[in-house]
């Protein structure tokens, strides 16, 4: 036997738990279905390094985890999206591809790599109506899971799962599924994270081209309001400032990005 | 597909496909001969700019030789939220070329999350024309027209391309294709600066209506088909298709004009 020999099934646990601490390491990211299409949300103090991202016309992407390595699969999705899609036709790029694709390079990296990647993705397409949305979660080992109504991933990702639970039901307003998804990512007794502190974006069903749309600014402190009553300042005060106040320091609870070196 | 994730290279498709997939490019093909005649090419492509915006309009024929192969063939292309193409020269080609240009522009919109600025856009163009010149060499020529709505000047813009790239950034308005001398006289009496959108469209759809007078390969409009210009607007709202109905109006207002005088309207003397 030869030295510092491991059994295959050792290996692939020590690399599982590896990649399960890095992910739970960063915040949560939701995922979910609203009437109009499938709602993204991730408390991400970062206006720049996304988590949640375009992929093609009607797929979009949410990771959490290891930033660069899940940017290297964002942008790998979207050679493969428009090569497809400019190869053959827009319509025939498929969130049910991309994912297969997905699968094929975290299994291959988890059972190959000394290292497994450190994230879990989400491939959401929306389609004409409700039934036709289709949500992809994937995780390190390129495990791939077909999903329906909502998808929590990273952090105390059960506790949120848990919370989302009690409030999802199919056919939620946008103002109603953004309420749910945040009160989800709100541990009891805690408070929101502000605005700017939030990154949230739609693949809404009724739009043109591409679906795909981040919410920000006053239009995402708009839908905020109208969802949270106990948070919308009396009548008449100015609507552009966040209901936190601007004196609230910026502080993020767990950095710009999970860079998974924390430790 | 290992490449697609470990090799993460450059923000343009085209160098990406390129090194992938090079047969699907446009341009790498080596036409046998004079192709010129035999495919079919697209004529006459206008654009002009409004307070705020831009307008383009094509017309909708397309020829080989002297034989008209299509009579409702679309020739300006919507290429990102902000910008559209027009193409004359080889049809095949330009349709290639405007697809590839649009991919081209989102695939650098995704993975950078910002769009290219407007004269980024133009250069991008020209590059890509420049990589078609072998086959314009041998009769495929490919000339566009690229419109925008430039957002820090909050107008339109508009560039012109020869088939060695360009750009030429042109003022206030451009015409494209064999009809293009006779779009543009009538593009210069007409034009007035600051006008609104709806009297530029009024402009554009005159300019293409004199091309077609005068130019066999440029198509006018055909009232029985009920086949209109293809007429794009673009401004801080971004790209929009006039639907048939709008130009339909437009049209037959024009038409009502030119029963009584068949030549249009004129421009003042002095």
């Amino acid at each position: 036997m030869p030295f510092g020999y491991v059994s295959p099934e050792q290996e692939m646990r020590d690399k599982a738990d590896f990649a399960r601490k890095g992910i739970a390491r960063g915040r949560s990211v939701v995922v979910l279905q609203y009437e109009k299409g499938i709602l993204f949300v991730a408390p991400n103090a970062s206006r720049a390094l996304h988590k949640i991202s375009e992929i093609y016309d009607r797929i979009g992407f949410a990771a959490v985890g290891k930033y660069n390595e899940f940017e290297a699969l964002r942008l790998g999705g979207i050679r493969y999206a428009d090569i497809n899609g400019y190869t053959y036709d827009r319509g025939d790029v498929t969130a049910r591809g991309l994912a297969n694709l997905y699968a094929q390079s975290l299994g291959m990296v988890f059972t190959e790599s000394r290292k497994p990647y450190e994230v879990e993705l989400v491939v959401a397409e929306v389609g004409e109506a409700p039934e036709d949305d289709q949500i992809y979660r994937l995780t390190f080992d390129g495990s791939v899971a077909d999903e329906h109504g909502f998808v929590v991933m990273g952090g105390v990702a059960d506790a949120v799962a848990a919370r989302l639970k009690d409030r999802f039901r199919a056919g939620l307003s946008l103002n109603e599924a953004l309420d749910a998804a945040l009160a989800a990512l709100t541990e009891p007794g805690g408070e929101r994270p502000p605005v700017s502190q939030l990154e949230v974006a739609v693949l809404d069903r009724t739009r043109e081209h591409r679906k795909f749309q981040r919410l920000t600014g006053p239009r995402l402190e708009r839908l905020l309001g109208s969802s949270a009553p106990e948070e919308t300042p009396p009548q008449g005060s100015e609507p552009e400032t966040s209901p936190e106040g601007p004196d609230t320091p910026a502080t993020a609870p767990e950095g710009d990005i999970d860079t998974g070196s924390g430790e | 597909m290992g490449n697609l994730f470990l090799d993460t290279g450059s923000t343009s498709f085209t160098e990406f496909v390129g090194s992938y997939a090079p047969g699907l490019l446009p341009g790498r093909l080596q036409a046998a001969g004079a192709a010129g005649e035999t495919i079919p090419h697209a004529t006459t492509i206008v654009a002009a700019t409004f307070a705020g915006g831009v307008v383009m309009a094509g017309d909708r024929r397309a020829t080989a030789g002297n034989y008209i192969s299509q009579k409702d063939m679309e020739k300006v292309f919507r290429t990102d939220d902000y910008s559209c193409m027009g193409i004359a020269g080889a049809a095949s080609t330009g349709i290639e070329l405007a697809r590839l240009y649009c991919v081209e522009l989102e695939h650098y919109e995704k993975r950078e999350g910002r769009t290219l600025s407007v004269v980024g856009k133009a250069n991008r163009l020209a590059t890509m024309i420049r990589g078609n010149l072998p086959m314009a060499m041998q009769g495929l020529v490919v000339v566009p027209l690229f419109a925008a709505y430039d957002e820090e000047r909050d107008a339109g813009r508009i560039f012109s391309y020869d088939v060695g790239g360009g750009p030429y950034e042109q003022t206030n308005y451009a015409a494209i294709g064999s009809g293009s001398i006779f779009a543009r006289g009538s593009l210069k009496k007409l034009y007035r600066e600051g006008a609104s959108a709806e009297d530029v469209v009024t402009v554009t759809l005159n300019a293409l209506y004199d091309a077609a007078d005068d130019d066999s390969a440029t198509g006018g409009p055909d009232v029985t088909r009920r086949i209109w210009p293809m007429v794009a607007v673009i401004d801080d709202e971004g790209f929009r298709r006039l639907p048939d109905e709008e130009v339909e109006r437009h049209v037959r207002q024009l038409l009502d004009v030119r029963m009584a005088d068949p030549d249009g309207p004129t421009a003042p003397l002095r």
